[in-house]
């Protein structure tokens, strides 16, 4: 991977120094690839738009998965929170 | 010669409601539940059919029953995956000596992956003291997981109680209720428990499919990789026919429990007394109420079990012997050695267990039959004298 596509994916992470509050929140620790998006694209439409859903996943291609769902259907990707054994990652609905 | 099946515990005839809820998705409903035209979706809806009447016969939720393909699967599931998914927090576990090989094994293997297991003892009719479970806890301890009903000795465990103590210590508690489940029953929320294993060939449903209940919320790490089926929790496409069967199986259970449980209880019982007046030397194995409604289990003095299985076979009585592992490998069985029982006398171990489709004259073909084979075979015996030597756990003949 070049550099400087690196530096725009790191970008793209936004990582988080502290958890946020989420109005919903689903684990999907141990589930591999889809589950993450599947997941996402599942519990996402149980939400208001605003609102907050945070997912919990050890699954390393989420990093690259979720902000770029987030991208791809217009919602927000507010930030990824690194903990020991995973990653909480933060979706704000912006639209139905 | 009619033939008379008294081994329901090994496996049941298929109620024929449930083979029927199969054919179609043997034949032209074969559609993958993951595709997305009209075949795809009877089978999805079959599956979710299943589930919800699965989870309705222990009162879960649909989505807290992953369906498997067996009970071992759902054995090996919960130990494995529950125990990996809590690693970080310990890593100990507890079973009891009395558990199916699925769960023993289970837990030799996570001995070998850095788990430290303890296997509780039992009293004379199989019980485990819930106070064994309490003093066996260690910080470490992340996963209990005790046998609801044995389907060697048919002795049911006090699973509430352990299940309490568990909360208490707050360690995931897991229940095999292979032997159980859809025969007496089964409650998740009334027993306190946070896993659970059955299978649909003990409730007269198809082999092939199993079902693991799961407390929802749960982490478990998944023994099969792949697609995204049952939540991306166990990959591979469902066996659907099977998956139906056990769904229909799983509805019958819930309306006729108490019915069945009640017909095949009045046979054990006659079984039970009239072995135990007719033959000398006899024992009934197990808790002598606390015991699975069908099943009745005895261990018979200087005999040895194989012996009485084939005579019986030859007069078209099906019963068996110890486990059905046990019976293979020609070994005593482990479950009787750990309720006490010596090594000579765990030979001698016939289990009779009953159905729904067991006649009362079957019932008193056998109390007829069986005296006299034990007769026969103690005639000819060489152990008819005694037995001496068996403090190694070897077994001679007295001369």
């Amino acid at each position: 991977m070049a550099i400087a596509e690196m530096a725009g994916r790191e970008k793209l992470l936004k990582f988080l120094d502290k958890s946020i509050a989420a109005d919903a929140t689903t684990d999907i620790i141990y589930m591999m690839c889809p589950m993450h998006l599947l997941t996402l694209q599942e519990r996402i439409k149980e939400l208001k738009v605003g609102q907050v859903l945070a997912i919990l996943t050890d699954y390393d291609g989420a990093l690259e998965d979720i902000p770029a769902w987030c991208g791809k259907t217009g919602n927000e990707f507010v930030g990824v929170l690194e903990s020991p054994d995973y990653y909480s990652f933060y979706v704000k609905k912006l639209k139905e | 010669m009619e033939k008379i099946y008294l081994d329901h515990v090994a496996t049941n005839p298929m109620h024929p409601e449930a083979l029927e809820a199969m054919l179609p998705f043997l034949k032209e409903d074969f559609g993958n539940p993951l595709s997305l035209y009209p075949p795809g979706a009877k089978a999805k809806e079959a599956i979710e059919g299943a589930r919800g009447s699965v989870a309705s016969l222990i009162n879960a939720k649909p989505n807290e029953i992953i369906f498997t393909a067996s009970g071992a699967e759902s054995n090996n599931f919960a130990l494995r995956g529950i125990a990996l998914a809590l690693q970080n927090k310990g890593k100990h576990i507890i079973v009891s000596k009395v558990e199916h090989h699925s769960i023993l094994n289970s837990a030799r293997f996570l001995e070998k992956s850095g788990f430290a297991a303890t296997y509780l003892p039992v009293d004379k009719s199989g019980l485990v003291d819930p106070d064994s479970v309490q003093k066996a806890i260690t910080k470490e301890t992340v996963l209990i997981s005790i046998i609801h009903a044995s389907p060697e000795v048919g002795t049911i465990e006090p699973i509430a109680e352990i299940a309490k103590i568990a909360k208490k210590n707050n360690i995931f508690f897991h229940t095999d209720a292979v032997a159980s489940a859809g025969n007496i029953p089964v409650d998740v929320r009334e027993l306190g428990v946070d896993a659970l294993s059955m299978t649909a060939h003990q409730f007269y449903g198809p082999k092939g499919a199993g079902a693991l209940y799961l407390k929802e919320g749960t982490r478990i790490v998944p023994l099969i990789y792949g697609g995204i089926q049952e939540g991306g929790r166990r990959a591979g496409t469902e066996n659907v026919p099977a998956i139906a069967g056990m769904g229909k199986a799983a509805e019958l259970a819930k309306r006729d429990m108490g019915k069945r449980s009640d017909y095949v209880k009045t046979l054990r019982d006659k079984l039970i007394s009239s072995v135990l007046s007719k033959i000398t030397n006899v024992y009934l194995t197990g808790h002598p109420e606390q015991r699975l409604p069908g099943h009745a289990s005895f261990v018979v003095e200087y005999i040895e079990g194989e012996a009485m299985l084939l005579l019986l076979s030859a007069k078209g009585i099906y019963v068996a012997s110890g486990s059905a592992c046990s019976s293979k490998a020609l070994k005593a069985s482990p479950v009787l050695l750990s309720l006490g029982i010596p090594s000579h006398l765990a030979q001698g171990s016939v289990v009779f267990t009953l159905g729904e489709g067991t006649k009362e004259q079957e019932i008193d073909f056998l109390i007829e039959t069986f005296p006299q084979i034990i007769s026969r075979l103690r005639e000819i015996s060489p152990y008819s004298k005694g037995w001496e030597g068996t403090e190694d756990g070897t077994c001679t003949a007295k001369k």
